[in-house]
């Protein structure tokens, strides 16, 4: 069986002009709805916050959650659905710092057990507990003293099981900051780390990239320590490592890395679109499509390497539209077959992986696109210079 | 090439032997539990250490006749003026004598008086941060380890934070409360003389201070504070305790912590008790009162309860923080994650459901589209999912919920090298060459662009391992063992299947 037939002749190179147009317009509407959102959407992974996922066992609504939170101090509540509506469960969150924090999670379940469970039972077994406890004045600290209500009243729920707290997640504000710009550097080091390896494997430049990698790294940790905002400086040398790759004359290293740019680009950018939170399997989901999106390339560029020293009478233009076309088949049949299992995570996962398999789903596809209208066709700047 | 073949069968069977000893772990994400980072606020052990030596030279000033004023500690340093040229004489004939671990930040004598700042030198200070944390870590272990849960992971994260992993615990709330108890210990007389009243008022009497004991009625929920004027001075603290055990009173029935101090305490203990018969001895844990009962008597042999309508849970809870002992400095949560059981079972089963389903579309994918060949990228697929479950076993890594997702990513990814060489192979078919040949060609030309297609994802992955925590740790983990796996089963054991087929059977045609 074949999709695609061996001979076939698309002219890429010519419509090259088209993908740049549509790349660009992409990257803006990207780059514009990150703006009019005021960045990503972080999740409490590296806003900070607390997140509670809530089971109830009898229908209850958005409002009488919020009133239950009320005097726990949780004003305004963001609560969600979570999966289907017969399940009843909700995702709770609230952006408060830590400070006020300890204890807050439990508190918080309490609160909403409480709420929805039936009072004349919760009457009724504080009542068989008092029995048992010894109603002597000294009484222990108010911290042992809540928990141990809270015991009671979790003996009460495992008769009647109102509610189960099925996750409950916090994460101060100092956490979520190191984790984001852990992030970010960790997307930073794997961009460079891959160009050296790609500069090293096709142009046997192994030194020069690695010096020049060196040197980013340096700078950036040199500049870290001065203080400027990860992002403007990770986008920064960025940019510097673009023009480095310019006039050094690294042209499948640019190629490469302005393609894996265009990708994890676009696909924050999808994320944004859609308001989605950006967490810890997010930025996962980002390093290996930073990771896979390349094989794609790669497989496109062995082929250029290959035929341009087999074909040395054709013009570069056409050897990569030739390239191109006879690693068609490949690069479509990998991404298909990765697409095919991301989707099952999609549909199958559960809510957790959604998002991580959402984001792969956009990253593969994109990644396909790019090494075909972006990472290639960028070999030719250097062409169009002559 | 035989070598390889019975590599082929040794393999999987080693691995069935190796799973019943090394099962693969389950995270925290699977399998419930709960995963908290603390900070030790290392900096109020520098104060505490600071207001003690302010203690010290407050009684050795006293004991000398020197007259100071204003002695206050303020963050790290002590501020404090002497009044007197003799005095300031002698002050500085002790302070070089017996507090020689004092650097003096600033001296400013104005005639008759000396205005002086002390703090630690750095050094000290550093030293008794990296105790703190070093003594936090181990009370911490301490007290989980009694409280019994099955293999806890606790450890040093920076130089004061702390990560403490708790699978399977039933009770966060409690086990948290276990484990953020600064309980600090302390036995201080109650002060009878003046009225609670007036100190409330504003007029507490020198050396006094105001501790409230907090009483919830369990039918109303209403929490009440009754305060008790007590001296500053503390008689005793948790650190002479060498035992505490939750006992059952017989009268009344009710779980009470029977403590037990060691010579020293005994023998404090017993002074205390002789010159303070008929007055209430308060007994303080962080700062609120839990009992205030009377001295009855002397009591010798080191022996005191702990009273207080206990549930068994805390009478348990309290004996095992005070055997443990007091943390060196409090601890705040900064991150905390809990899943409970149902979700992480729900997670495997959704993570398997979705495995089989993707696997089966793969394998299916392949068949149809390369026929026999497709059957051998499949097998070769199946001994990759093995070689996985093998490596974590192996490894002893842990298999988190985005480890799953990592699992079936590889089974995508897997028969993604399949599909270069049979691409290949058919490339190489189509310009006429035979089987064999083409078989050959294929994998040699597809070789090095597979491995570079795969080194890329392994160092994002890598870069992953590096920067993630937890789960996604774990999805680090899977990937790249996925990745190298798939490398190892369609380079190397495929290609040894085909070879088998074509050179020992003599096959003339290849269905690719």
């Amino acid at each position: 069986m074949q999709f695609i037939q061996p001979d076939i002749n698309i002219d890429f190179i010519g419509k090259r002009f088209v993908g740049f147009a549509v790349s660009g317009v992409l990257i803006l509407i990207s780059l514009l709805s990150l703006l009019l959102h005021g960045g990503p959407r972080y999740g409490i992974d590296f806003a900070g916050g607390t997140l509670i996922q809530i089971k109830f066992n009898v229908p209850t609504t958005v409002d009488t959650m919020k009133e239950a939170l009320k005097p726990v101090g949780i004003i305004d509540p963001s609560i969600q659905q979570y999966g289907e509506a017969a399940n009843n469960e909700y995702l709770v969150r609230a952006d408060i710092s830590y400070k006020k924090l300890e204890g807050l999670s439990e508190k918080v379940g309490q609160a909403l057990i409480q709420a929805v469970s039936d009072p004349s039972e919760t009457n009724e077994s504080s009542d068989s507990s008092k029995s048992l406890e010894s109603s002597e004045t000294s009484v222990p600290t108010p911290t042992t003293q809540t928990k141990s209500q809270e015991i009671e009243d979790k003996d009460t729920m495992q008769k009647t099981l109102p509610a189960e707290v099925r996750r409950i997640e916090m994460v101060g504000p100092q956490v979520g900051k190191d984790l984001r710009e852990k992030a970010l550097l960790a997307m930073f080091f794997a961009l460079l780390f891959i160009t050296i390896y790609i500069s090293g494997r096709f142009e046997f430049k192994w030194v020069m990239s690695a010096v020049m990698a060196g040197g980013l790294m340096g700078g950036v940790y040199l500049i870290k320590s001065v203080g400027i905002s990860m992002p403007f400086l990770i986008v920064f040398a960025l940019i510097l490592a673009m023009i480095l790759f310019w006039f050094l004359r690294l042209q499948y290293a640019m190629g490469a890395i302005a393609a894996l740019i265009h990708d994890v680009t676009i696909t924050v950018g999808i994320f944004s679109i859609f308001d989605k939170e950006f967490t810890l399997p997010i930025i996962a989901a980002l390093l290996t499509i930073i990771g896979y999106s390349l094989n794609d390339t790669i497989i496109v560029f062995d082929r250029i390497r290959e035929n341009s020293r087999k074909l040395t009478r054709d013009t570069f233009d056409l050897i990569i539209n030739k390239s191109i076309n006879e690693t068609l088949s490949r690069t479509i049949l990998t991404s298909l077959t990765t697409l095919i299992v991301v989707l099952t995570l999609f549909l199958f996962g559960g809510g957790i992986i959604h998002d991580f398999a959402f984001a792969m789903i956009i990253g593969v596809l994109i990644g396909t696109y790019s090494s075909i209208f972006v990472a290639s066709p960028i070999l030719l700047l250097w062409k169009m210079q002559k | 090439m035989v070598l390889f073949a019975s590599l082929l069968y040794v393999l999987p069977s080693f691995h069935i032997d190796v799973w019943p000893h090394k099962k693969i772990n389950l995270g925290l994400d699977l399998q419930g539990g709960m995963h908290l980072v603390l900070e030790v606020e290392s900096e109020k052990a520098v104060e505490s250490t600071i207001e003690r030596m302010g203690n010290d030279l407050r009684r050795e000033l006293k004991t000398n006749h020197i007259k100071f004023a204003n002695l206050k500690r303020s963050a790290f340093q002590l501020h404090l003026d002497v009044i007197g040229t003799e005095s300031i004489d002698r002050f500085n004939k002790i302070l070089d004598d017996d507090f020689q671990e004092f650097r003096i930040v600033s001296r400013k004598q104005d005639n008759e008086q000396l205005s002086i700042v002390l703090d630690l030198p750095d050094s000290e200070v550093e030293e008794i941060k990296k105790k703190a944390a070093d003594q936090a870590l181990e009370t911490i272990r301490n007290r989980i380890d009694e409280f019994g849960v099955s293999e806890p992971d606790i450890r040093r994260q920076g130089s004061r934070r702390i990560l403490v992993q708790l699978p399977g615990v039933k009770d966060p709330g409690r086990a948290k409360d276990l484990i953020g108890k600064t309980a600090l210990l302390e036995f201080k007389l109650v002060d009878d003389q003046h009225s609670v009243e007036d100190a409330l008022k504003g007029k507490t009497p020198l050396g006094t201070e105001i501790l409230y004991e907090v009483v919830e009625n369990r039918q109303t929920r209403r929490i009440s504070k009754k305060p008790y004027l007590v001296e500053k001075r503390t008689t005793l603290t948790g650190e002479y305790l060498t035992d505490a055990r939750v006992n059952i009173d017989s009268q009344y029935n009710e779980p009470y912590v029977s403590i037990k101090f060691n010579k020293k305490g005994a023998r404090l203990f017993e002074r205390i008790t002789e010159s303070n018969v008929q007055r209430r001895l308060a007994i303080v844990l962080d700062k609120k009162i839990h009992s205030a009962p009377v001295i009855q008597e002397r009591i010798s042999g080191g022996e005191a309860r702990i009273t207080g309508s206990f549930t068994h849970e805390e009478a348990h809870d309290l004996a095992i923080v005070l055997r443990a002992g007091a943390l060196p400095a409090p601890v705040h949560i900064l991150e905390e994650r809990t899943v409970g059981p149902s979700l992480g079972k729900d997670s495997i089963r959704k993570g398997l459901v979705s495995m089989i389903i993707g696997g089966i579309m793969v394998i299916i994918f392949m068949l149809v589209y390369y026929k026999v060949a497709g059957l051998i990228a499949d097998l070769a697929l199946a001994l990759n999912i093995l070689l996985i479950a093998a490596g974590l076993a192996g490894f002893q890594a842990t298999l988190t919920l985005p480890g799953i997702a990592g699992i079936i990513l590889t089974i995508g990814m897997a028969v993604d090298a399949n599909v270069l060489i049979f691409e290949r192979i058919r490339e190489e078919m189509r310009v006429g060459k035979s089987p064999l040949a083409a078989v050959d060609a294929g994998y040699n030309k597809a070789t090095l662009t597979i491995l570079d297609a795969n080194v890329t994802t392994l160092i994002a992955a890598v870069v992953l391992f590096q920067f993630g925590t937890g789960p996604v740790k774990g999805f680090a983990v899977t990937l790249s063992l996925g990745v190298l796996a798939s490398l190892f089963t369609a380079l190397i054991v495929s290609r040894q299947i085909f070879d088998s087929l074509l050179i020992n059977r003599q096959l003339r045609s290849l269905s690719i």
